[in-house]
């Protein structure tokens, strides 16, 4: 039979954000791939030349609306080592819990989002309003629902009082009771399973090859997570990544299903143990040199490249997303599979566009 | 305790020509690197691309200083993933990548009618 | 048959979401919202310009105004926090709509008259 060639986006039901596709299939059986980018192009890391790297701490965090607190991170974090500062403590614990927080509600939005995909409407509602609490939480602590704007250059600019911790892990536990309810909805309903197990498989070599990050590479047996360098407190915290062996949509629900749980544990474990103290150092002198700064997203590990030559100004910032490098190995999954299992896969690595063109 | 922000040192860098590319790339690969992502910075006289590779979430870079305007090698045969970023430095600092799998011709990111790179102001984008 | 129990419960419970326009939630004490200037207080001296990452600020010297473009404000609070005398504050609140962009700006008075016109 002949291909036929099917344009897939940039706008459709499932995306949020505008990506195309350009589907050659056979059969209902798609052949081929081949990706469109640029309709969310702004060319953020221009801005560099003419905001300088205090500033730009609010440029990077509206790389994107979801995970703006460890794009944040990621870049101070970049500095401070250009600087030789050394964080407090505490500082350090905030932004732990400020980018945990993130994760739970990156992770129930696409939870919420993925259950859409697959026509499961009232799911994906119980689920975002789930993330409603956790949104407050930030709102409540930060002054900001998502773009939290707590992290500068040598620390954080807000506290959490005793008072708000004890609300936190209140709601957190509420969260948590809510979340386990819709367990075994999520992850042992039959229909949903017929969606998500065994499709879209990624092999452990094949994730590994093509650079895939995130949960996209721990669904398919890769234990690697930034986390383990233990930047920010995670140093000081309990935790092993969540690995997922089977490579396919269902394993990749799973690992993020498992990893909300886990943070939700985590900023348990931060409240425990955070110590009194300074919040912020001042900084001293300009950036001057080359570093690569990594931290571990939602959706994978960000990467930053900083470069400065002793200017307020840095000569170039540049930002590698997790979506960007979950793009490759989203072409090797869709050839083989049913042009209607097409939105699910594409959901499953968890797209952020406007992260992926920056 | 691996650092999460590495700056970018000769311990972990190393400066090669632009012919030596896909030879070098190709025995990371085979000591079981994983290809990150590739930076790019304007300099005076050129362009300095750094390829990023992760083993066990230590990082190793790769330096290559390419003269404005010309040709490297592209390591998508070794790394077939790079294609994505390979482009995207194409259209931005207008390094010719020599072989890529799947060439957006500089149209990644922009329109047609962007006629220069946007973060290398001597390399013209389309002749 | 396994339903009735939440089919029951959800019908004795109150509601799940918030009647919005008659109900409305308090807003959280820190909220970043609205920014605000007294200006008394202000020295002019431009921090708050130099600082604001969306350049949303311009103080004028000479004419002594303070002008923001709320539209252009991403509500960050660099600028609160970067003020020397504190004389900037955010509300808990966010704008209202507006039908048509609009610029605030401060005049500071002289001394005796020390009240702000806003416009």
């Amino acid at each position: 039979m002949a291909k036929t060639v099917l344009p897939f986006g940039p706008q459709h039901p499932v995306l949020p954000e505008p990506l195309h596709l350009t589907l050659a299939i056979e059969d209902e059986i798609v052949k081929e791939a081949i990706p469109k980018l640029g309709y969310v192009h702004r060319g953020l890391e221009k801005l560099a030349e003419i905001r300088d790297h205090n500033q730009m701490i609010y440029i990077v965090e509206r790389v994107c609306g979801i995970c703006s607190c460890m794009h944040a991170l990621c870049y101070c974090q970049g500095i401070e080592a250009l600087m030789g500062l050394e964080v407090p403590e505490r500082a350090r614990y905030l932004r732990t819990i400020w980018s945990e927080m993130h994760r739970i509600h990156s992770h129930l939005l696409w939870l919420g989002l993925f259950a859409d995909a697959f026509g499961f409407e009232s799911l994906f509602m119980q689920f975002w309003r789930i993330r409603e609490r956790v949104m407050d939480l930030q709102e409540e602590t930060a002054g900001n629902r998502v773009i939290l704007s707590v992290n500068q250059v040598g620390g954080v600019r807000r506290d959490i009082t005793a008072e708000s911790a004890q609300w936190i892990l209140e709601t957190l536990k509420l969260a948590e009771k809510e979340l386990l309810q819709l367990k075994s909805t999520i992850l042992d309903d039959t229909t949903v399973k017929l969606r998500t197990v065994g499709k879209g498989v990624l092999t452990k070599e094949k994730a590994y090859e093509l650079g895939a990050a995130g949960p996209t590479l721990r669904a398919s047996g890769v234990a690697q997570d930034m986390r383990q360098t233990g930047y920010a407190a995670y140093s000081e915290l309990d935790f092993a990544p969540i690995v997922e062996t089977d490579g396919d949509c269902y394993a990749r629900t799973v690992v993020r299903f498992k990893e909300a749980l886990q943070a939700i544990d985590l900023i348990r474990q931060c409240f425990a143990k955070i110590p009194q103290g300074e919040l912020s150092v001042k900084p001293k002198g300009l950036p001057t040199g080359e570093v690569v700064s990594r931290v571990e997203q939602p959706r994978g590990e960000v990467l930053y490249y900083l470069r400065g030559s002793g200017k307020k100004f840095l000569e170039r910032v540049r930002i590698r997303t997790p979506t960007f490098a979950n793009i490759p190995p989203l072409l090797d999954m869709l050839p083989g599979c049913d042009l209607a299992d097409v939105p699910v896969l594409i959901l499953t690595i968890d797209p952020c566009i406007s992260c992926t063109e920056r | 305790m691996i650092d999460s922000a590495v700056v970018v040192t000769e311990e972990n860098t190393a400066e090669i020509r632009p012919d030596e590319v896909i030879t070098q790339s190709r025995a990371l690969k085979d000591e079981g690197f994983r290809f990150v992502t590739m930076s790019s910075a304007e300099l005076a006289e050129s362009v300095c691309v750094l390829y990023h590779f992760d083993k066990d979430l230590e990082i190793r870079n790769l330096r290559v200083d390419v003269p404005k305007g010309s040709k490297i090698g592209s390591i998508a045969t070794v790394y077939s993933c790079a294609f994505l970023v390979e482009n995207e430095i194409k259209e931005h600092f207008g390094v010719d990548f020599d072989g890529i799998p799947l060439d957006f011709q500089g149209m990644m990111y922009n329109d047609e009618e962007v006629q220069r790179t946007p973060f290398c102001n001597i390399g013209i984008k389309r002749v | 048959m396994f339903m009735t129990k939440t089919i029951l419960k959800n019908l004795l419970t109150k509601y799940a979401t918030r009647l919005y326009p008659f109900q409305k939630r308090e807003p959280f004490k820190h909220s970043k919202g609205e920014l605000k200037i007294v200006m008394e207080k202000c020295i002019l001296c431009g921090v708050c310009q130099m600082r604001c990452p969306s350049q949303c600020i311009s103080v004028d010297k000479q004419a002594k105004t303070w002008k923001v473009d709320p539209f252009a404000c991403v509500y960050c609070g660099v600028c609160v926090d970067a003020c020397p005398v504190k004389c900037l504050y955010q509300e808990s609140l966010y704008r209202t709509p507006l039908a048509e962009k609009d610029m605030v700006v401060h005049v500071q008075q002289p001394k005796e008259a020390a009240e702000p016109a806003a416009t």
